[in-house]
């Protein structure tokens, strides 16, 4: 059987990441748990964040959790590609807002 | 390192044990759920019952007239009669008459949809005389989802009936006729939080369609029945068991519903809840297992039958048919 560097049950070992640098582990989760938990943003709105991160992180991992928490809390398909394409359209902008260094240089560089 | 593979779940028993949950034991009858019979309008993908409109099963009078004598014992508060469709079982309405003297909390799980039926229209008297609190399975506050579930059109003639109760008193804030309905996810994965879908429930039917309700019961999809079947076509039975054996969670385990109820089938034999009886596994351990033997005293005691599909009550945020029962374990990425 083929070894594959990324696989759903990998996911599962997660939560054992703290076994190693304790400290850390823990001051990691706790943080992630009160972030991604609801608060002033509602559950909702924050798995929403999430899954627009994981696509742009392109984290395998994180698109499988979100994903799924999405689902359990009935949003849609179209909620959810929603969400995917604020994340590429930030993308893209980040990229081409970059632009403005290039014509910057060429305005400067160009008789 | 060698590839990991989904792994087959743990036996529930020995996750008690490691729980220090074993022996997994009743702690009283609060509880007296009653399945009067399998037939049903609708014929939903989700119905652990596998109920239908070609079911034939159906309590008779007098196991009736038996659950009747056992729900007045002592430490019975509730009364739950679901079916199939409730309505369909012609001695019903005599049984929530005589039920509603014994002066106990009583509860009928209704599809809604056959209140429109011009036959069954007058069991909304019946519900109101006798202040019965409805519980109904409403999926998903969209049309579209709802249903993909329960069938063409159900969402919309569900909205129309609710709309109904509204003008009777029920699910309205202030009177005390109760109208709950039941969210259970659209496949192979846990319900989000009961308190946040309970929300969207809310502000969704207020804002769109104008209606309201009570309170909003989450539970997980059992691995039994016809979900069980959707799990095994679609490849996705092992790692529905995985994410529930994942989720597993003490606190849920501690407050399960088998441990505070009886389950009685249409045919008067007794389970630890409605999913044993669905896999026709009757209480055991020297409990008597028929109606004609109900035995307050010994069953109150009684040992609970356990198997795999008990992990889908201690998963997350548990899941009862009272919804939730614990809270849930923190969630990982």
């Amino acid at each position: 059987m083929a070894h594959q560097y990324y696989e759903s049950a990998d996911l599962a070992d997660f939560p054992n990441i703290g076994e190693c640098a304790r400290d850390q582990g823990k001051a990691f989760f706790d943080y992630y748990g009160c972030s991604t938990t609801a608060g002033k943003l509602t559950d909702r709105e924050k798995s929403l964040i999430a899954l627009a991160v994981a696509h742009t992180e392109h984290c395998p991992y994180c698109i499988d959790a979100y994903t799924t928490k999405c689902l359990s809390l009935g949003l849609t398909s179209d909620e959810m590609m929603e969400a995917v394409h604020v994340g590429a359209s930030m993308v893209a902008g980040a990229v081409l807002a970059h632009a403005t260094q290039m014509r910057k240089i060429i305005r400067n560089n160009e008789m | 390192m060698e590839p990991q593979t989904l792994p087959v779940p743990t036996p529930f028993e020995k996750k008690l044990k490691a729980a220090s949950l074993c022996p997994f034991v009743s702690k009283d009858i609060v509880t007296l759920q009653i399945n009067v019979g399998k037939r049903c309008t609708l014929r939903c993908k989700h119905c652990h019952v596998e109920a239908g409109p070609g079911r034939t099963e159906m309590m008779e009078r007098s196991t009736f007239e038996k659950c009747l004598t056992a729900a007045a014992g002592p430490s019975i508060t509730t009364i739950d009669i679901t079916g199939g469709a409730p309505e369909m079982n012609p001695h019903v309405e005599w049984f929530l008459d005589s039920a509603a003297q014994l002066g106990k909390r009583l509860i009928v799980r209704t599809n809604l949809v056959i209140l429109l039926d011009k036959e069954y229209e007058p069991f909304v008297d019946v519900y109101v005389r006798n202040r019965v609190e409805l519980a109904a399975s409403l999926p998903h506050w969209k049309a579209e989802k709802c249903d993909r579930q329960r069938g063409e059109g159900a969402f919309d003639k569900i909205v129309g009936v609710i709309r109904m109760l509204n003008g009777r008193g029920y699910g309205r804030e202030g009177s005390e006729l109760v109208l709950d309905l039941v969210h259970n996810p659209m496949g192979s994965f846990l319900p989000g939080p009961q308190a946040a879908l309970e929300r969207e429930y809310k502000a969704e039917l207020a804002t769109v369609h104008g209606i309201t309700f009570n309170k909003l019961f989450c539970l997980a999809n059992s691995p039994v029945g016809r979900f069980k079947e959707y799990l095994a076509t679609n490849g996705t039975y092992e790692e529905y068991m995985a994410t529930l054996e994942r989720a597993f969670n003490s606190c849920a385990a501690e407050n399960a519903m088998c441990r505070t109820m009886l389950s009685i089938g249409w045919d008067g034999a007794i389970y630890d809840c409605d999913f044993n009886q669905m896999l026709s596994l009757r209480v055991d351990h020297g409990a008597p297992n028929r109606i004609e033997k109900f035995d307050l005293r010994v069953l109150r005691q009684r040992r609970i039958v356990l198997d795999d599909h008990c992990y889908a009550c201690t998963a997350g945020q548990g899941s009862s048919c009272q919804g939730a029962t614990g809270t849930p374990a923190s969630v990982s990425a």
